[in-house]
């Protein structure tokens, strides 16, 4: 079939598995943030009862791959279906969505907090020292001085990590899933047109992009201080360049 | 049976299935990661270079080859380079009947395609890194351009990414595991087909994770003391 033929066939399905990719990868993003902000804190604790079980799960979760992870979770959960059918959650670990849901969230809270480690360890000491000595407490000393920055700190390479997820979130089609990637696979079971891999690739690629975009705008956004200095600029296209961590 | 004896080894068990399925993991990721390295160099090479059009060319293989899910790639190689293979085979021999890519060698070149675009950008960034005076210091001293290479860009080179590319080592360990979807006997497909026979599936795929976590951890302490070893004699600020 003509590539372009096949796009006018497919490409409304193609549209509806980019919309699926992009509500598994951006929920499961949001809800790891929420989750990151404590356990980065944690992972800072200097008590090893704090940090240890963080420091454990986030090796867990990044030296382990993400598609063994889902099938943990989504066939892992039939070995408890009675005690979870008991408990009411069967529900939950029977739906391949939320089995996907649940997977990313908890492999992007490991990326992330790891991520925000580094930039609370980034905030200068003056600062922490000068907030205290304003008599703030530990919360707020967190809520209006070291979260903020440490945000700053990491946001380039947080929106690495918007992207890995993004792509990672392909695998969802391995659990049945019509994602961007599974809508492909279907398509091109039925239809046997190498280039509806191509569309799928180009598709990928663009919202990529957009993502890329999106992101050097909400980064001179957040850094009023440091807009319109031309010394800045490298540093954010390079920390996007070398979107390998 | 009880709970754990269908992890040992020997008939009853599947211990030694799972071994087996490591060690083609392990296979899969060193036998990728010489030719991901090769295709780093090259788009290193290419990135850096004074013709415009290979500088062009090196930026878009890595944008494309960064920015497409490794499944997908997977599949664009599995399924494209079947296609090609069979098309050349038909016309060599129109009574052909329909040959296949071996998953492994499919594997092999998806995993390749992107470590080297990812690799390429870690070796561009430590070829930049290095000091333009020591390569015109050689040059002053008549090195030929290989001896540049092999005596003062090669060992700085190597110091200056060997902390991206042991990410990326470990990136690629784990993405071997999507070889499985094309029926590769690695260890994650040997845990499906276990599970399959024992219906314990939990049990099976923290065994897995558990041997995925082993090696990185494993690769994550040897490439702390290359590293160690590489910045040897480097003073520290």
């Amino acid at each position: 079939m003509h590539p372009l033929k096949i796009l006018t066939e497919y490409g409304p399905l193609l549209l509806e598995g980019a919309w699926l990719t992009l509500q598994l990868s951006g929920l499961a993003l949001l809800v790891g943030a929420l989750l990151a902000m404590p356990m980065s804190v944690a992972r800072c604790s200097p008590r090893a009862w704090l940090s240890l079980p963080v420091r454990i799960y986030i090796s867990f979760f990044r030296g382990t791959p993400m598609l063994a992870q889902l099938f943990l979770v989504y066939f892992g959960a039939g070995q408890f279906r009675h005690e979870l059918q008991a408990v009411e959650l069967w529900w939950l670990f029977r739906d391949p969505f939320y089995c996907a849901l649940l997977t990313f969230v908890l492999n992007t809270t490991a990326y992330q907090t790891e991520l925000l480690r580094g930039g609370i360890l980034g905030v200068p000491r003056g600062e922490v020292e000068a907030a205290k000595a304003y008599g703030m407490s530990a919360w707020l000393r967190y809520r209006l001085i070291v979260l903020p920055h440490a945000y700053r700190i990491a946001f380039p390479a947080l929106g690495n990590e918007v992207i890995l997820l993004l792509k990672g979130s392909a695998i969802a089609s391995v659990v049945t899933l019509f994602d961007l990637m599974g809508q492909t696979r279907a398509i091109f079971a039925k239809s046997f047109d190498f280039s509806i891999y191509l569309w799928a690739a180009l598709l990928y690629l663009l919202i990529t992009m957009v993502i890329v975009r999106i992101w050097r705008h909400l980064e001179t956004r957040i850094n009023p201080h440091l807009r319109r200095r031309v010394t800045q600029v490298p540093v954010a296209t390079k920390a996007v360049a070398t979107a390998t961590e | 049976m009880n709970e754990l004896s269908v992890l040992g080894f020997g008939a009853d068990g599947w211990g030694d299935e799972l071994l087996s399925g490591l060690l083609v993991t392990i296979q899969l990721a060193v036998t990728t990661l010489p030719l991901g390295l090769l295709i780093g160099f090259a788009v290193a090479g290419a990135s850096l270079s004074a013709h415009p059009w290979l500088r062009r060319f090196g930026r878009a293989y890595t944008t494309a080859a960064r920015g497409i899910p490794e499944l997908l790639t997977l599949f664009l190689v599995y399924n494209g380079i079947a296609m090609v293979l069979n098309a050349l085979w038909r016309w060599l021999d129109p009574d052909a009947g329909f040959v296949e890519l071996s998953p492994f060698i499919a594997g092999v070149i998806a995993l390749s395609v992107v470590f080297g675009a990812f690799s390429g950008e870690v070796l561009r960034g430590a070829f930049q890194a290095l000091d333009p005076g020591q390569i015109e210091a050689g040059q002053a001293m008549g090195m030929t351009r290989l001896d540049q290479f092999r005596f003062i860009k090669l060992p700085q080179i190597w110091r200056f990414a060997l902390p991206g590319l042991g990410n990326l080592w470990v990136n690629l360990i784990k993405d071997t595991a999507l070889v499985s979807i094309i029926a590769l006997n690695d260890l994650l497909r040997m845990t499906n087909i276990a599970v399959g026979a024992t219906k314990q599936p939990f049990t099976f795929f923290l065994v897995a994770c558990a041997g995925y976590w082993l090696l990185s951890i494993l690769s994550e302490m040897v490439l702390a003391r290359l590293e160690a070893r590489a910045n040897r004699g480097v003073r520290r600020a």
